[in-house]
């Protein structure tokens, strides 16, 4: 029941910070699930991360399986609903008037001023994340390899993921 | 296209968020815009993007605050819960079913190599998504210079986001209002 309410009380807070979605906030979730709570180790999070990745819909389902590990299906439900409705309820009071300020100086002004945090932020996950994978060169090797076809092909991301998938199983990494 | 096609429903709004979940691999906003725009026409292009310009502001997953914002200009209250449960079903259980697959055959060699060689990918995946949102700060030296502060903060200190974020945001606003370009 506890971990429930710490659940809750880590996702609650980590969504008013989720600016650009999940990615924004994969340090602090690994921080707070880690090395504050103890609830799993940075590889177990890493795995949970990579498995999040290969399942459909938005980018925050990191955040159902974490709940999921932590705290059965309760857990799952406590943690998404935790970290969708503060962010929901913000939403839904300013979309209404956002309109109203589309041209006013400190919407544009705050707007620039958010973008380079939140490019910052996001290099600062892959960052984290690649320092928890690279579990020797041959990961480290994989990470390299698709984040070159991620960037400069158009092949579907999920086609790159299986690729690397299919590597490790059959022997090639790990 | 005609402007006035009919408001979609409460059910609407669950049922065609609910496709997006389902399909949404690999991110959910191409699927969410196909929906959107080419399938339903609940908004025209220029109207999504303008909405997507809004949510993406705002903290929160991207799509799941398209599905608050679309699902309360037409339902209210009812249509934003309705959107956005629509979204987060399927993919809420699917990945958990992923979850208890991956604990049942974890010690499996072959499945714990797989899920390295995924975990490396995925990673790349994230750093991906960092070069395309940071290339719109090529050639800005002061905003390539907050994007590093930013960095070296929660990478290299490893200082709690929730401190860092609102210091970071209000002097790169004052710096970037200050010597705008």
């Amino acid at each position: 029941m506890s971990n429930l309410a710490e659940l809750a009380a880590v996702y609650a807070q980590l969504s008013l910070l989720a600016f650009g979605g999940a990615n924004a906030i994969i340090p602090e979730m690994q921080r707070q699930v880690v090395d504050v709570h103890h609830w799993m180790s940075a590889h177990e999070f890493a795995a949970l991360f990579a498995l999040a990745q290969a399942a459909p819909g938005p980018n925050m389902m990191v955040v159902s399986l974490v709940g999921w590990r932590v705290a059965g299906f309760w857990g799952a439900l406590v943690t998404t609903a935790a970290v969708a409705t503060p962010s929901s309820i913000l939403t839904l009071l300013v979309s209404g008037v956002w309109y109203r300020f589309k041209d006013a100086t400190w919407r544009k002004a705050l707007q620039a001023g958010l973008q380079p945090v939140t490019a910052g932020l996001i290099m600062a996950s892959a960052a984290l994340l690649i320092q928890t994978t690279a579990v020797d060169w041959t990961a480290a090797a994989v990470t390299v390899v698709t984040a070159g076809l991620f960037i400069f092909t158009k092949l579907h991301p999920l086609a790159i993921l299986a690729a690397a998938a299919v590597a490790g199983a059959v022997g090639l990494v790990g | 296209m005609s402007e006035t096609h009919p408001a979609p429903t409460v059910f609407d709004l669950f049922a065609g968020f609910f496709t997006v979940g389902v399909l949404g691999f690999g991110g959910v906003l191409p699927w969410a815009r196909r929906m959107i725009v080419d399938q339903r026409k609940w908004l025209t292009q220029p109207e999504f993007t303008e909405m997507l310009g809004l949510c993406q502001f705002l903290p929160g997953g991207n799509i799941m605050n398209v599905t608050i914002a679309l699902g309360s200009r037409f339902r209210g209250v009812a249509g934003a819960v309705a959107s956005l449960l629509g979204l987060m079903t399927a993919p809420v259980a699917i990945v958990i079913a992923l979850g208890i697959v991956y604990d049942r055959y974890a010690d499996y060699a072959p499945v714990h190599r797989a899920f390295v060689a995924l975990s490396a990918a995925a990673a790349a995946y994230m750093l991906s998504a960092a070069w395309k949102i940071a290339s719109p700060l090529r050639g800005r030296p002061l905003a390539i210079a907050v994007a590093a502060c930013t960095f070296v903060a929660i990478a290299v200190l490893r200082l709690p986001l929730q401190a860092a974020m609102p210091v970071l945001a209000i002097c790169s606003t004052l710096l970037l209002w200050r010597f705008r370009a």
